[in-house]
């Protein structure tokens, strides 16, 4: 039977080191897909998962299995992409107010090539300006809300825990929710209307 | 239900994780309402729409890099590996210490201060006794020998 996250912790704490390498194993992907989807740098994203993993490597001798795993996982996760994302928006002022008409939103786009229109290559790239559509629309989110719709949506957290994570109440986190998926629904309009066509 | 009722509830009827009850709320109140049927079918979209967006796969050396950095940490050394995991009870033998300091003090003490105390009241019997020595109406009195009696009482009457 496979071992608690709880449980794996606690070995790590004891100085297992194939407890940790349990959960590195468990939570690497999940946690990469999650910051990789909050900042846009995919090398930001994953040295925000090596230092994930190293403060929770730091921690494990005042590791108590009072809240869940997974809560306290995040919550780490959480704070240092909304730092780094704070971080990264204040340098791009820095840089926009020296170099103004350089480094415009939306200038490293790629735009789209349609030169060889054969059916596979159109469709691959309709799949892929579709997808880069709904990223664009995630990463336009605030950073609070952006947190939370990934939790919810993408690694299916119960809300007391998302809650925990960006401390926040369950009713305020409620609030959030709505009206980030408001936003998405008016950003993403054109891909819902077309799918709900028949 | 009304429609600002159930902004409230349409996450956790979209993510499906609405009560029972609260699901049966959402389906009575959009039976009637187009805009809020509407909304929900929108929110349903989005709901899948969000399943398309591209996830980032760790590098290949992902792990590794992690192994090194975990290798270069500082190493607690022994003894302070020894201490660490009792660090309560290392604080609680230091306070039960300094409490027997402090209760013991006044004991280890006492023989002084009381010394000092019987010093001070001999002093003041001694100057006591030079003040006595020196008050002139004493001087008058005849000095009582060893084999003299009280007189009666009757005399004194």
């Amino acid at each position: 039977m496979a071992r608690s996250d709880v449980q794996l912790m606690l070995g790590v704490k004891a100085g297992d080191e194939a407890s940790f390498e349990l959960l590195l194993a468990r939570y690497r992907t999940p946690l990469i897909h999650f910051l990789g989807r909050m900042v846009k740098d995919p090398a930001m994203a994953e040295d925000l998962a090596q230092e994930v993993f190293l403060r929770v490597y730091r921690a494990r001798a005042g590791y108590k299995p009072s809240a869940k795993f997974t809560t306290w996982l995040f919550r780490i996760a959480t704070n240092l992409a909304l730092n780094a994302v704070r971080d990264q928006r204040h340098r791009q002022r820095e840089v926009s107010i020296e170099q103004p008409g350089e480094a415009r939103a939306g200038e490293d786009e790629q735009p789209l090539e349609v030169a060889d229109a054969s059916p596979g290559i159109v469709e691959a790239l309709v799949e892929r300006d579709r997808a880069a559509l709904i990223q664009r629309a995630i990463l336009r989110l605030p950073e609070k809300q952006r947190a939370a719709v990934l939790m919810h949506k993408y690694h299916e957290m119960d809300y007391d825990q998302i809650a925990a994570a960006l401390g926040c109440s369950e009713s305020a986190l409620k609030s959030l929710l709505f009206r980030a998926y408001e936003t998405l629904r008016a950003e993403l309009a054109p891909l819902v209307g077309e799918k709900a066509q028949p | 239900m009304n429609c600002k009722e159930m902004e409230a509830k349409l996450i956790s009827y979209t993510d499906g994780r609405a009560s029972d009850a609260e699901r049966t709320a959402v389906e009575r109140h959009i039976e009637s309402c187009a805009a809020c049927r509407a909304r929900v079918a929108e929110f349903h979209g989005v709901w899948s729409a969000l399943d398309e967006a591209p996830a980032l796969e760790p590098s290949p050396s992902f792990d590794a890099r992690l192994r090194q950095r975990i290798a270069a940490e500082p190493r607690r050394s022994a003894w302070f590996g020894w201490l660490r995991p009792w660090p309560r009870l290392a604080l609680a033998t230091a306070l039960i210490a300094l409490l027997a300091v402090w209760v013991a003090t006044p004991l280890v003490e006492a023989p002084e201060e009381n010394e000092a105390t019987a010093q001070a009241i001999l002093q003041q019997d001694i100057e006591d006794y030079d003040m006595l020595a020196d008050f002139e109406a004493l001087s008058t009195l005849a000095t009582p020998s060893g084999n003299e009696t009280p007189a009666p009482a009757k005399d004194k009457l």
